[in-house]
């Protein structure tokens, strides 16, 4: 199918990306490469065919839920790129 | 000494007092150095290994060291690693430490191991040349003109120059296979849910499995056994008991293998890789064993079927980096919205951002059931005709690639092509049975080729029986 820019700007948005102008141009034509090929898969019937959602075997596995303070606050907070002595800091955003 | 023997040698020469594993790790440490220009490891904790060493040396003295005393390994740069930096490739995970240590790790170091450093990789393990890393490209020892193979190129690489005698790599559509294929070690796929994915970055989690790199079948079985099964933090981690893959017992049966007729006939096959394939055949009938030609009825579909489903997963993972916790953050952003953009648009290379875009479109609501949905069906239809076969063969054979090792930047510009080096190697991921790569030979430019034996669901030991008898053929 065809992939326009704004198709791109749309899918851009919902993944919070953004691109540069050639680089929009660059991700269509890649973009609609890769459906065209993906199209392939119309060739085979599935009708009937139950999706396979979950590839483990396992159900349910539960544990006991035990609340343990696997990290402390601190910890917490080190890796990121703002913070303040209580919370993540990110930019204003209430006027 | 040689780093290149088995673990069982050098344990030996260790628990007799010949070898300390102080001495083998400074070894190691050595062919890093000499060979830093194939950018292997992104981080080495010479000093930290060094005196981690010294400490399973004194437990061996005293009598009570792990089942890994002296055993060196090196983690892909995607394993959680208490306290020591982690990136998955990626500008995005600038300055990021981990807070804990995943349950693959641990339990290595439960058992003595020494870890040596983090592994360059492609980009949240998405490549098939590590080419897609944020820092630089991994050169094959055997020719540093060719690419190692991908995403776990360096943890290949590594293993393949002695750096250390085992890496953890992952597996997602065959980042461990393809790689030891190109580099000439043995790369191990375990069965999807044999190994817990706790503290694993997530790329496609219905396929990502933790996956081993060794030079050696028996050293590749005993880290399994140490680091497979239950897991209270992984709830998809299988509960059946771990077998002793660490005694392997010598082959002696005579078994049906199917073999893919693609793989001995097709002119898009290297014709070197033909020719060793069929050598391989040829050897094994000789042997008393039945040989027949397979055709795997979905193979056409496997890759298109793999990547919807990849990029889906991938673009759901990712969406958890927003600069906001950890990791890189832009300081170009004017508002929120803007913080998240260009965190992200700046931290995400190319390969990652097309396949988040891909990802997006396959799960936005118009497309969902067309692209979606219809590969989840293509994927049960490929585990059941899989399931059909294992009733009939003990293994599939078949190359584990196409081609050898390419010329660096040789396929940067055909996304397509670039996806064509996985078309043996993502059945097994799409299927969730365990894949081997093992070496079958040299092309005549002299880079690996590796053959890729695949059994059925948690058939880890008998792969691994099989192909040590394998590589005792040649």
């Amino acid at each position: 199918m065809k992939i326009d820019t704004q198709i791109v700007n749309k899918l851009a948005h919902l993944s919070r990306l953004e691109f540069n102008d050639a680089e929009k141009v660059e991700m269509a034509n890649n973009l609609e490469k890769i459906l065209d090929w993906m199209d392939k898969l119309n060739e085979v019937n599935t009708d009937g065919v139950e999706p396979l959602r979950h590839i483990s075997a396992e159900i349910n596995v539960f544990r006991e839920d035990v609340a343990i303070n696997r990290l402390s606050q601190a910890e917490a907070l080190s890796n990121a790129p703002e913070h303040d002595s209580d919370y993540f800091r990110v930019p204003k955003v209430i006027d | 000494m040689a780093v290149g023997n088995s673990f069982s040698e050098l344990s030996n020469q260790i628990h007799s007092g010949k070898l300390s594993v102080e001495s083998l790790v400074l070894s190691c440490l050595s062919n890093i150095k000499k060979n830093a220009h194939l950018n292997a490891f992104v981080e080495v904790y010479d000093t930290e290994a060094i005196l981690c060493a010294k400490e399973v040396d004194s437990k061996i003295k005293a009598g009570n060291a792990g089942k890994l005393a002296g055993m060196v390994i090196g983690l892909k740069d995607v394993l959680c690693h208490k306290g020591h930096g982690l990136q998955a490739g990626s500008k995005i995970l600038s300055n990021f430490k981990s807070l804990f240590n995943g349950t693959v790790v641990q339990r290595l170091l439960d058992e003595d191991a020494v870890i040596i450093g983090r592994q360059n990789c492609d980009e949240f393990a998405m490549g098939s040349s590590n080419e897609n890393s944020a820092f630089g490209v991994v050169r094959n020892a055997q020719n540093p003109d060719c690419v190692p193979g991908g995403s776990s190129g360096g943890s290949a690489v590594a293993v393949q120059a002695d750096m250390c005698l085992i890496s953890i790599g992952s597996d997602t559509g065959g980042s461990v296979r393809q790689p030891s294929a190109f580099c000439g070690t043995i790369g191990l796929k375990p069965t999807y849910s044999r190994i817990s994915r706790y503290g694993l970055i997530a790329y496609a989690s219905s396929f990502d499995c933790v996956g081993i790199i060794g030079r050696n079948i028996d050293d590749i079985g005993l880290v399994l056994e140490v680091v497979a099964g239950k897991d209270e933090f992984d709830s998809t981690v299988s509960q059946k008991a771990v077998e002793n893959y660490s005694q392997l017992n010598t082959w002696n049966e005579k078994v049906k293998i199917g073999y893919l007729k693609q793989s001995v006939e097709s002119e898009a096959i290297l014709p070197e890789i033909r020719q060793s394939t069929i050598a391989l055949i040829e050897k094994l009938k000789s042997e008393g064993h039945t040989l027949e030609a397979i055709d795997l009825p979905f193979i056409d579909y496997v890759l298109p079927a793999y990547y919807i489903l990849t990029t889906a997963e991938a673009s759901s993972n990712l969406s958890r980096y927003d600069g906001v916790k950890y990791g890189y953050r832009s300081p170009n952003a004017t508002d929120l919205e803007s913080m998240y953009k260009k965190t992200r648009s700046e931290g995400f290379g190319k390969e990652v951002k097309k396949r988040i875009m891909l990802g997006t479109f396959v799960l936005s609501a118009s497309y969902y059931d067309a692209y979606y949905t219809k590969a989840q069906k293509i994927r049960r239809l490929i585990q059941d005709s899989t399931k059909k076969l294992m009733q009939d063969y003990s293994f599939i054979l078949m190359p584990t690639t196409p081609d050898v090792a390419f010329k660096l930047g040789e396929k940067t510009s055909d996304p397509l092509a670039m996806y064509l080096a996985d078309i043996f190697t993502v059945h097994a991921n799409l299927a969730g049975i365990p894949a081997i790569s093992i070496p079958n030979g040299k092309a005549k430019n002299g880079m690996p080729i590796g053959i890729q034996v695949m059994s059925e669901l948690f058939g880890e030991k008998k792969i691994l029986e099989f192909s040590k008898y394998i590589l005792s053929l040649n």
